[in-house]
């Protein structure tokens, strides 16, 4: 336990220094990007003049000089401000708390589908190696991994949506409905599968043939022959022997998607028109809302930081052998 | 009503003769204005829009991107609204009267409008908006009201404009992204762009905002007190955020989406979905804005400076050619700088037909020679980064003219990129597009006239085009109040500019409005499906 206690000490403090040099970078790779958000509000208007960028400038605070806007946001960040989204018209700790939790449920759910299923197939392959079985999962993970995810995602809407109606194409919950309870519940759920299946079915892809790869390698190792020798069943070879052995290389994905899933897939939340965080992070990009995207980015830096120090953890359950350090 | 001659000649003076005669009378009949359906009208039911972008804000003096104005032009209203033709018809403003000085603008206002918090609409309200609101937040209200020497108002419901000098083209100031009334109560004396309210619009239009879910979904709702009897027919309005061209096709396609406009739907889907039995497609409400289509060429960099070079360049595409396999057949060739559905566009100008053996003479002329890869010249080529369709024309272009030995270089941005190259005049050619806004003195002269060379502004003149004569024609014809004489202006700065070419016209855009069946009324003025929906209604499922 102490052992944990002082690796999450050392952890957070070094966390604190990181995030400050991620701040900074973020700030000066944002900024040296061509083109500001009064100039892109002027031309989206469809006519402005030079009153009107000046307003909009002043309004940015794009009138004071850069060390000082950088000087103002770090003051900000620090006292947990993230800062006022103009363009908007909100603050964005708003934005962004509305838009996390559809990407959450969107990433989680793809998150635990493409884990689970990913590890199962993976196996099944690797026990059946060579058998039409692992063919037909080999040739699953393949083509999963190398089609285009938004192209995945509208075959489904053109099959499930438009032509045998069953699932809802786009969007978090029927608008309008007006569910509440369980009825919400099921009615998200239902928007949720088409997708979940499109994000998960990648990394399905990674889990099975990392799994499947992993398996191969250890199931001839000799303490494996060792509990096969003691007569144990084949399906607990596998799973307390084996797989607990093979499955490392999966957790170290697993601990990067995790990473990645508060930041969304700015693909699937396009396609799907998911109301999450992927979308407002891209919009943000676009529009030059330099407050959003400096927002975003610290708050998917905290969750991938966080997810870092959870796998690290995760090893040491997993396989004793490894100290947290 | 008591001078009736004057009343005729201020109808002929501004040109809205045939709208205007019948104004009293469609006063009192149909104050609704554009004709309605002879169906019987069902009451009730919600449609569900195609809403994107997603606007930034829905108060519309402050913002007026497309999108902004597809869902505040529900909640608020302007004085006027205008048919396909452009004639003024009534809006919040019951009658009006011009003087035949064109000095004096008089309307006479609704008496029964209320704001949505219960608040009357009065007089006070246009003279805050017009006076103090949009002149200090709305760049193309302030460009429009600086002609006005005053606002007043004799009684609650009359406001009387005088202009320093006849400007004609005020009539069609009026329309709702170009004057939103807003609320004096709520925004005099304090700071309008931080106003609290603003995330809570409140309007006179037959909708209230209800809810907005970022990312999601816009709600309005029906607006019980509207002052139109019965009116308006839809119980609520949704306007969806669907961010992908494909998915927004699909979702129109399967019924969960009733309408879509502008760019909504890419051009290469256009004949897929026009062929579906539930759906409708109409090209009408953009004469407002009528969009053209141009590419810009900045005039500052030989040897773009030289028009020879520029009309070469005009005779090397096709453009017929590009409206019918880039744009699928939507749109019309573009003659000039005036799109034909707005006034005074003059159709009698020299023509560039597609003519690469012309184009070679012209270069020849110059004294262009090709060296030994058959290459005249070099130019850069920004393609305007507004989808697919765009790109195809950028490399369209880029083959066209190599033909003739101008060799291009595309060069690839994004939009903010984009709009900061173009304003700062760090480009030699782009595609780009502009509105007219109803009349050459609103939507037209800016780019073409000296004084408008402003850096750092988008859509200005950032060709760096410059002629005397232009500026003198267009400036005489701002403030011409005779329309014969203003017409024979308009027309000679059209054959100058036409001649001088610091723009290659390509198309005056169609931008095709896809309409569930379902849905009637829904495209009944020139500004289209940015109209109020106030006499929209929907068959029962």
């Amino acid at each position: 336990m102490a052992a944990i206690a002082s690796f999450l000490g050392r952890r957070l403090i070094k966390s604190v220094f990181i995030l400050f040099a991620i701040v900074v970078i973020n700030f000066l790779l944002v900024r040296a990007a061509p083109g500001d958000p009064a100039m892109v509000m002027a031309g989206e208007a469809g006519a402005a003049d030079q009153q009107y960028v000046e307003q909009l400038r002043e309004q940015f605070g794009l009138d004071r000089p850069l060390y000082e806007q950088l000087g103002i946001y770090l003051a900000d960040v620090a006292t947990g401000d993230l800062g006022y989204s103009y363009r908007q018209q909100r603050p964005v700790w708003d934005l962004i708390a509305d838009r996390l939790p559809p990407t959450l449920i969107l990433t989680g759910c793809a998150f635990i589908l493409a884990l689970t299923a990913g590890i199962l197939l993976g196996t099944l392959a690797a026990m059946n190696v060579g058998r039409w079985s692992d063919t037909a999962i080999t040739v699953l993970a393949l083509l999963s991994y190398a089609t285009p995810i938004f192209w995945v995602g509208l075959m489904l809407i053109l099959l499930f949506s438009v032509q045998l109606g069953w699932l809802p194409a786009f969007g978090y919950e029927s608008v309008g409905a007006g569910y509440e309870g369980w009825d919400r519940v099921t009615d998200i759920g239902t928007h949720l599968i088409l997708p979940v299946v499109t994000l998960g079915l990648f990394y399905m892809a990674v889990y099975a043939r990392l799994t499947r790869a992993s398996i191969l390698e250890v199931r001839d190792m000799d303490f494996v022959k060792t509990a096969r020798a003691k007569g144990l069943t084949e399906t607990r070879i596998v799973f307390r022997h084996v797989l607990r052995n093979a499955i490392l290389p999966v957790i170290t994905f697993a601990g990067i998607q995790a990473g990645q899933l508060v930041g969304g897939s700015i693909l699937v939340e396009t396609v799907f028109a998911w109301p999450g965080i992927g979308r407002l992070a891209f919009d943000a990009v676009l529009q030059r809302d330099y407050q959003v995207l400096l927002g975003i980015f610290f708050v998917t830096s905290v969750m991938v930081i966080v997810f870092n120090i959870i796998t690290d953890l995760v090893y040491s359950l997993v396989d004793p052998r490894i100290e947290v350090a | 009503m008591s001078n009736r001659l004057a009343y005729l000649r201020r109808l002929t003076a501004s040109g809205a003769v045939a709208a205007a005669l019948l104004a009293p009378a469609a006063l009192v009949a149909t104050a609704a204005g554009p004709a309605l359906a002879q169906e019987q009208v069902q009451k009730g039911g919600t449609l569900n829009v195609i809403v994107q972008p997603e606007p930034p804000i829905l108060v519309l003096g402050l913002n007026q991107q497309g999108p902004t104005q597809t869902v505040a032009g529900k909640i608020y209203e302007g004085l006027l609204r205008y048919d396909h033709d452009l004639n003024p018809m009534p809006s919040l403003a019951e009658s009006w009267e011009v003087s035949p000085d064109g000095l004096t603008y008089t309307f006479k206002l609704r008496r029964n409008a209320k704001w949505h918090d219960g608040t009357p609409f009065t007089a006070k309200d246009v003279v805050f908006t017009t006076a103090k609101f949009l002149p200090e937040v709305h760049p193309r209200a302030r460009a429009n009201f600086s002609h006005v020497e005053s606002v007043e108002a004799p009684d609650d419901y009359t406001v009387t404009f005088k202009l320093k000098q006849p400007f004609p083209a005020f009539m069609k100031a009026f329309e709702v992204s170009s004057a939103p009334m807003m609320p004096a109560h709520i925004y005099e004396g304090t700071d309008y762009k931080q106003n609290p309210k603003n995330s809570t619009p409140i309007g006179t239009g037959p909708f209230k905002f209800e809810q907005w879910v970022k990312g999601s979904h816009i709600h309005l709702v029906r607006n019980a007190d509207y002052y139109l009897d019965g009116r308006p027919y839809l119980d609520g309005i949704y306007f969806r955020v669907i961010p992908d061209a494909a998915s927004r096709a699909l979702a129109l396609e399967s019924g969960q989406v009733d309408i879509s406009q502008y760019n909504d739907v890419e051009p290469f889907d256009v004949p897929r979905l026009k062929e579906l039995p539930h759906l409708t497609m109409t090209t009408k409400g953009y004469e407002f804005v009528a969009p053209l289509s141009w590419i810009e060429i900045n005039t500052r960099t030989a040897p773009l400076d030289d028009k020879r070079f520029r009309q070469a360049l005009a005779h090397g595409l096709n453009r017929e050619f590009i409206r019918d396999r880039i744009w699928f057949g939507l749109g019309r060739v573009a003659t000039g700088p005036v799109n034909s559905v707005t006034p005074f566009h003059e159709p009698d100008v020299p023509e560039y037909e597609y003519d690469t053996d012309k184009a070679e003479e012209l270069l020849d002329e110059m004294g262009l020679e090709p060296n030994g890869s058959g290459v005249r010249a070099e130019i850069t080529l920004t393609p305007m980064p507004y989808g697919e369709t765009w790109a195809r024309l950028g490399e369209y272009i880029k083959q066209s003219w190599g033909k003739i030995g101008v060799k291009v270089n595309l060069e690839s941005t994004d939009v903010a990129g984009w709009v900061q190259k173009v304003s700062n005049w760090d480009y030699q050619t782009t595609n780009n597009f502009v509105y007219q806004y109803g009349d050459p003195s609103l939507g037209v002269a800016r780019t073409y006239i000296s004084d408008n060379i402003r850096k750092g502004v988008m859509f200005s003149n950032t060709m760096g085009y410059s002629n005397p004569k232009v500026d003198e024609l267009f400036a005489k014809a701002a403030v011409e109040n005779d329309p014969k004489q203003r017409g024979a202006q308009l027309s000679e700065a059209q054959k100058i500019l036409v001649g001088d070419m610091p723009v290659i016209w390509l198309l005056e855009m169609e931008f095709p409005t896809f309409v569930n069946k379902r849905v009637h009324n829904a495209v009944t003025t020139a500004i289209g499906t940015s109209e109020n929906f106030a006499d929209t209604w929907v068959e029962k499922k």
